[in-house]
């Protein structure tokens, strides 16, 4: 298909456009808003077959959309931020209730204070409920990865929802050429319409979300637990296809210039690209320095990474989120637990940058860089660092 | 297309299949559960029915026992509104793809006072401003009784609850009853009504009518809880008629927004000498033991009758009498 | 694979509830066969059972709209009129049926009993 230049939220719509899902219920909240409303016009002007309901709250969104999965339905949605934090009493009974949703979230900040730019925290922290977790580093990933994600949750050994996160403002509103996929393609990658297993069917019926006492439930969350290793199996074989099938290839981690790196930078998300352009430089002035990029978040590619850490000196990890009172930055505490897991100990240097969407010039990466190295040079790891806080 | 209620006969519905099993473990008695076996009687084509957090969803779901004999899905407390309408936007959405091919299904929800008057009216409010067609079923017994018997917006004026006690400067809940049919029949929705377990015939013929209906309906059921109203189990039915028989609990229909009062109602709106005193009632139930022991409050019964009696006027007026 | 619940049969549900399965059988998202709750019993919550008085019952048909647990079906009896049948697998004695027993002539057609 032609190249179209369209926002990172347009590309999501498009996308979801594509695929033509029976349901979207979904809630505006900023930077989300314009999947949505892209996605109402094409509801309006009747340029797709979806059933589109525009509920009261993010809550209801997600309500909505296990009901809907649940009676078969394929199901898309989308939200960010305080919106997503609304809906996370039921986002973990979306895994639980093993249905293939998937959700675009323009990852925004979290309040307090309220903000709405660009930040991975609100994605990253319902990472323990059994969604399949994903982020784009560009219009063209948010694009793709969305339509993937379909085919992955709805993978009969996976059967979980999916969400694919897009920074707030940095992709989400940013003008970026995408190729897009058409609805022959993308209905072909998918296999058709959705055939659901379980599902609510008045001719077989069933009774799903029951009380489940002492003597039960730790066996129901432990189908969730197999079911989302059962999915890294299925994300390498969709990736695959989709290579097949656009020439884009996608792996779960990604790296850059790591063959003979003796440092790297970690990160996820928009933030790699700068990452990226700060290693080229680097490389000029004959620094070994890499670039590793997680894309699945989960399930962990933890031997992906520990792999690429092999022979590294130092391992500098840069995460546009935040947390409190822990034994390191919510990304690189599951860095450092899964090199532990490997035995490895590189050293280390963790940073937090860019909260509530601001700026980290590719000029902050290589002072983030000599700084580490110095601390590198003497033994020495660097504690987790929020980058350009003023005081 | 105005909706009509079905005029049925017990004996027309006593051999209808009945698709709420025994075996649940709903309390010896509760009138919950007569209700739900009666509801099941008005289904005459594919149902399906989404059960918020309650006792009638815990005590009729504890792993691996079902007493549901059509798809029934929980998912939280305050989101079967939202649940449902997202079922019924799928069936309409797969039905036009061909994905679905039941024909069209009856949606039934069941929410407790609980989950209806406070926790869940946001779901249920934009459900019915969507317009989507499924029936809601409030059973209310007047607290939040699974987890307890805590007060909600719909435990009446008075009543002793776990958060609402009656003691010694309290004397239980201090606000009247959320006017709940009020509030959804002003959404002016096609069908809204009120039923009790006491009048199978009547609840029954309002779920078909509710079903019927071309969009949101609204059936609010009076369904007594012996425990936590406290009273002998084998009076669940007899005192949940005497709510009506006070008019506490008038029987009526709202259908596109026109009033009329069920046979129960309507007989005392004739002959107004048929109304029951409130406090024959209250005295037989344990969560108003203290408007009569140690010492009668003849205050708080003369306040609780004197708002009783103006929302029958209101309803008396609006229903034409 | 877990079993879906609508491929269990009856026989394998019972053995599902004997054997306790573990989470490699269970049917997937917490799902049930629809009904399965007929297979547990609560007439042992029972201290008293329903009886009837043949000659004092009008067919009003009251005790099987109010029964709660579907421990009552009418049956037919000799006089082709329909009666009531107390399942007591079920009947936890809550007493609903006895209490609206209109009966005749002041007289119920339902007593309740001590076990």
């Amino acid at each position: 298909m032609k190249r179209i230049a369209v926002t990172g939220d347009d590309a999501v719509a498009e996308a979801a456009k594509s695929v033509n899902p029976d349901v979207v219920a979904a809630y505006p909240i900023t930077p989300q808003t314009i999947i949505v409303e892209r996605f109402a016009d094409f509801v309006a002007d009747g340029e797709v077959d979806t059933e589109f309901v525009t509920v009261e709250s993010e809550h209801s969104a997600m309500s909505a959309c296990v009901g809907a999965s649940s009676a078969g339905a394929r199901v898309f949605t989308s939200s960010a931020s305080a919106g997503l934090m609304l809906m996370y009493e039921i986002i973990f009974i979306a895994a639980s209730s093993r249905t293939p949703i998937v959700m675009a979230i323009a990852n925004r900040a979290i309040s307090g204070p309220i903000n709405i730019h660009g930040e991975l925290t609100d994605q990253m922290l319902f990472r323990d409920s059994g969604w399949v977790s994903m982020f784009s580093e560009d219009n063209q990933e948010a694009h793709d990865q969305t339509i993937m994600a379909f085919k992955i949750g709805e993978h009969p050994n996976v059967l979980l929802p999916v969400a694919v996160g897009l920074d707030g403002f940095i992709i989400s509103h940013a003008i970026e050429g995408i190729e897009p996929v058409s609805r022959e393609v993308a209905h072909k990658f998918l296999g058709g319409e959705r055939k659901a297993a379980l599902k609510l069917d008045t001719t077989k019926p069933m009774s799903i979300g029951l009380l489940h006492l002492q003597d039960y439930y730790m066996e129901a969350r432990a189908q969730v637990r197999d079911a989302q290793e059962r999915s890294r199996k299925v994300i390498l074989e969709v990736f695959n296809e989709w290579e097949k099938l656009t020439g884009r290839k996608y792996k779960p981690v990604e790296s850059y210039k790591m063959d003979d790196a003796e440092y790297a930078f970690l990160t996820m998300g928009s933030t790699a690209g700068n990452a990226r352009t700060a290693v080229d430089e680097l490389r000029t002035k004959g620094e070994k320095v890499g670039l590793i990029k997680i894309r699945v978040y989960r399930p962990f590619f933890g031997d992906d990474v520990t792999e690429l850490c092999k022979n590294l000196k130092g391992l500098i990890t840069i995460e546009r989120s935040h947390n409190f009172g822990g034994p390191g930055g919510i990304l690189s505490s599951d860095i450092k637990s899964a090199l532990f897991n490997k035995r490895l100990s590189p050293l280390l240097a963790e940073y937090t940058i860019g909260l509530g969407g601001r700026d980290t010039l590719i000029k902050d990466y290589h002072s983030i860089y000599n700084r580490s190295k110095e601390a590198f040079n003497t033994g020495k790891n660097l504690p987790l660092f929020w980058w350009g806080v003023r005081e | 297309m105005t909706t009509e209620i079905p005029k049925y006969k017990l004996k027309d519905l006593v051999d209808k299949p009945v698709y709420f099993s025994g075996g649940h473990r709903l309390c010896a008695g509760c009138a919950a559960g007569s209700m739900a076996r009666q509801v099941t009687m008005a289904f005459n084509k594919p149902t399906m029915i989404f059960n918020s957090t309650g006792c009638l969803e815990v005590a009729s779901t504890i792993y691996p026992f079902s007493a549901w004999e059509v798809p029934w899905l929980h998912v939280a407390f305050e989101n079967s509104a939202a649940v449902a309408s997202g079922v019924e936007a799928a069936i309409k959405g797969m039905t036009k793809k061909g994905t679905y091919t039941a024909g069209k299904t009856d949606i039934v929800v069941f929410g407790g006072d609980g989950g209806t008057y406070d926790i869940g009216i946001q779901a249920i409010s934009g459900a019915f401003e969507r317009g989507h067609d499924l029936l809601y079923i409030l059973y209310d017994n007047g607290a939040y009784m699974n987890t307890g018997i805590q007060r909600s917006g719909g435990t009446p004026f008075g009543a002793s609850t776990t958060t609402s006690p009656a003691g010694k400067v309290v004397p239980g809940k201090t606000q009247f009853r959320k006017p709940i049919t009020d509030i959804i029949a002003a959404h002016r929705i096609p069908f809204v009504a009120t039923a009790s377990p006491a009048y199978p015939e009547d609840l029954i013929g309002k779920v078909r009518a509710g079903l019927d209906a071309d969009g949101p309906a609204f059936l609010h059921v009076e369904a007594s809880c012996n425990r936590g109203q406290r009273f002998d189990p084998a009076k669940s039915i007899e005192y949940v008629n005497l709510a009506t028989q006070t008019c506490m609990h008038p029987l009526y229909s709202v259908i596109d927004g026109e009033y009329q009062l069920s046979r129960p109602s309507a007989r005392i709106a004739k002959d107004p000498s048929k109304k029951v005193p409130l406090e024959d009632y209250l005295k037989l139930e344990g969560r108003w033991r203290h408007f009569f022991k140690p010492v009668r409050q003849e205050e708080l019964i003369n306040k609780f009758q004197a708002e009783v009696d103006k929302r029958w006027a209101d309803l008396l007026k609006k229903a034409g009498y | 694979m877990p079993a879906f619940p609508t491929d269990v049969s009856d026989e394998e549900f019972k053995t599902w509830v004997k054997e306790k399965w573990g989470y490699k059988k269970l049917p997937m998202a917490g799902s049930t066969p629809a009904g399965s709750a007929k297979f547990f019993r609560t007439g042992d919550w029972a201290s008293k059972i329903p009886k009837l008085v043949i000659e004092n019952c009008t067919s009003c048909l009251k005790c099987y709209f109010f029964c709660p647990d579907s421990a009552i079906t009418m049956v037919t009896g000799e006089d082709d009129k329909k009666h009531p049948k107390f399942d007591l697998f079920y009947c936890k004695g809550c007493g609903v049926c006895a209490n609206e027993c209109p009966g005749r002539k002041g007289e119920k057609a339902i007593i309740m009993e001590d076990i």
